[in-house]
């Protein structure tokens, strides 16, 4: 195997026989590159998927009032129903054994200036609990945190694009006064998100002094909280049952009243979005393993063909004493040495392209950092080298068992 | 040196066998030049695929060079090829890819002798049959006197205790022929066994020794007086 005569051998066969070599070695090179382009770009779609979908934290509710559409405990239908700061704390005390986090979220567009830049921003009123959910990450500064929203502080965190936009790239926002909707802001902190650019754009308050300035209301638009996730789907979908009947029946709201009240629930979509995941997963290996079949399929079909024009040769050799031991590993070691050198090319190839592709086709077609694990990559041209010796190896079995007269005799 | 006592060979076709060599004895001693000869079907083919060891007899002693050879698997009788034997075809079957010295050398490959070696053994059995100036031609570029040649060169190369030759003149015209015979007869000259089976009498007359063989049983058995080649070669 590892004889120098035997390697200088196979390197003549290799050199004199460019056709043969070319062939082969052109059907794995494709095999690879097409496995990896194609898995790659499978991978991609999955990346634009989770980055779309899997960005905010995924145990979460969205509490939204609506209007009433059944009178009930003697009130006409058509009534708006309003969350207050109770709510809060009510959810707070009863649901103990299910809540992590909880959070109002107040929005409301507005005009942010500073010097002569100025923007409208969705400012959110939050309490410090909104960071986590959103998953925001603080570049410098810090979040709203409990003390401002006890002082009822006029303090904001603004997100990462929110500087750019208005204090430029190189001067930095923190600790400066920003004036939003006409008032004086100072900003704490400013974060990145990887949700995308609508993400950063967004510019946070303390609840209370959103309240503090709607004339001390204690008014609250949304409620966003996050559940335990060891209670698990089940948990989560009792807790869901038991906080929407909790709250109709705390805001007076017909039990079958489907618009009083909205909870949106993340657990469900996120358990679609987990299957539609799941599905794209299956066909990208659907696609690699297609891909693989067809390259196995193209190096046996040229093995075949290899071992049965060498049928002569190989006759030549038996009748001055070759083995048929060494015939067979003539032919493979051969064919072992075209597949994994071309397989290489094809894996570097592949990478290069992908490489080359990188986030140019994020915005036409979804396919964010198209890219292929080397272990992947690796194990589909070792599958394809075996299949490539397996294809080679009983032929040549047959080759070496020919006697060399009637191979011979084969014109 | 080729001692054969009884030699049957049938082979099965579907139901009924067909019995090809029907008790061969023959006993060839070394230095001999014998011709083989016989219509087809006369079973000299299978015959030489025996004394070949590319195929084996059903009954009977085949003994070379004083070792019995019996019970051959592949392995076994590849490597009695390599060193008892050296093949010469009608067509030649040199590897088109690799050129007369690569050619010669190659059953010392397979004999494990070193490269450098095997480049030195392989020019001097090419200067014995007049080839070394071509030694770094292609079959392709090469006649089929030299091709021929260059085959009989590859044949002594691995130093075997016989030659065997199967219609080694049928493809060339009857110049070359006689040429070929001549180198034939020189080697026979210097004391090798050769074999060749031939249906041309006057290729056969240029051997010491006529075998005929005719429905699988020798008929004839003549020692004649050779004819030597160098008469009809200018």
């Amino acid at each position: 195997m590892f004889s120098r005569d035997r390697w200088q051998e196979i390197f003549q066969t290799i050199r004199k026989n460019k056709l043969r070599t070319f062939l082969s070695g052109f059907t794995v090179a494709l095999g690879i590159l097409i496995f990896t382009v194609l898995f790659g770009m499978g991978n991609g779609l999955k990346n634009t998927f989770n980055e779309f979908f899997m960005d905010d934290a995924t145990n979460t509710f969205y509490l939204y009032p609506g209007r009433t559409s059944v009178p009930y405990k003697g009130f006409k239908k058509g009534r708006q129903v309003e969350f207050r700061n109770d709510d809060l704390e009510d959810i707070k005390k009863d649901f103990a054994l299910y809540l992590d986090k909880i959070t109002p979220r107040t929005s409301k567009s507005e005009l942010a200036r500073y010097k002569g830049e100025s923007n409208t921003y969705n400012v959110r009123a939050v309490a410090p609990a909104y960071q986590e959910m959103e998953k925001n990450i603080l570049m410098k500064g810090r979040y709203i945190n409990e003390k401002d929203i006890a002082e009822r502080a006029k303090n904001i965190v603004i997100g990462r694009l929110v500087e750019i936009d208005l204090f430029g790239k190189s001067e930095s926002a923190l600790g400066k006064y920003l004036n939003v909707g006409g008032v004086m802001y100072r900003i704490v902190g400013v974060f990145q998100d990887d949700g995308g650019d609508n993400e950063e754009r967004y510019i946070y308050m303390p609840y209370t002094t959103r309240q503090l300035l709607d004339k001390g209301t204690d008014k609250i638009d949304q409620i966003v909280l996050t559940y335990k996730t060891n209670i698990g789907y089940a948990g989560a979908m009792a807790f869901d049952t038991s906080l929407y009947k909790y709250l109709k029946d705390k805001h007076k709201v017909a039990p079958e009243d489907q618009n009083g009240i909205y909870l949106s629930n993340t657990a469900d979509i996120v358990r679609r979005n987990m299957m539609f995941a799941n599905v794209l997963q299956i066909v990208v290996v659907f696609v690699g393993i297609g891909t693989l079949i067809a390259g196995v399929i193209g190096i046996s079909n040229i093995m075949v063909f290899v071992v049965k024009e060498r049928t002569k040769e190989l006759g030549i050799r038996k009748a001055l004493g070759a083995t048929p031991a060494s015939v067979i590993g003539l032919v493979l070691q051969e064919s072992i040495f075209i597949t994994t050198i071309a397989g290489y090319i094809g894996l570097v190839l592949g990478m290069g392209i992908l490489s080359l592709m990188g986030n140019n086709f994020k915005e036409d077609y979804f396919i964010t950092n198209p890219e292929v694990g080397l272990d992947v990559v690796i194990t589909a041209t070792v599958i394809l080298i075996f299949f490539g010796v397996v294809a080679g190896y009983i032929p040549a079995k047959r080759a070496a068992r020919v006697k060399p007269i009637v191979a011979l005799r084969d014109e | 040196m080729i001692e054969i006592k009884d030699l049957h060979k049938s082979y099965r076709m579907g139901s009924n066998s067909l019995h090809v060599l029907k008790g061969l004895n023959l006993s060839i001693k070394e230095g001999e030049l014998v011709a083989i000869m016989g219509s087809s079907g006369s079973g000299k083919s299978t015959f030489l695929n025996i004394l070949g060891m590319l195929d084996e007899a059903d009954s009977g002693q085949y003994v070379l060079d004083s070792v019995p050879i019996k019970d051959l698997n592949e392995t076994k009788a590849a490597k009695y090829r390599n060193k008892f034997l050296g093949f010469i075809f009608q067509s030649f079957n040199l590897i088109n890819y690799k050129t007369a010295i690569e050619n010669v050398s190659l059953p010392l490959y397979y004999q494990k002798v070193n490269r450098k070696e095997r480049q030195e053994k392989a020019l001097q059995y090419l200067e014995k049959v007049g080839l070394k100036q071509w030694a770094d031609h292609l079959p392709s570029e090469l006649s089929g006197g030299q091709k021929q040649r260059v085959a009989i060169a590859r044949a002594l190369a691995a130093e075997p205790k016989v030659l065997l030759a199967d219609e080694l003149t049928g493809a060339l015209d009857s110049k070359t022929s006689y040429e070929i015979m001549e180198l034939i007869q020189e080697i026979n000259d210097e004391g090798k066994t050769i074999l060749v089976v031939t249906h041309e009498p006057d290729i056969a007359n240029m051997c010491k020794r006529i075998v005929h063989l005719k429905d699988g049983v020798i008929v004839e058995d003549t020692f004649v007086e050779q004819v030597r080649a160098s008469e009809y070669v200018q």
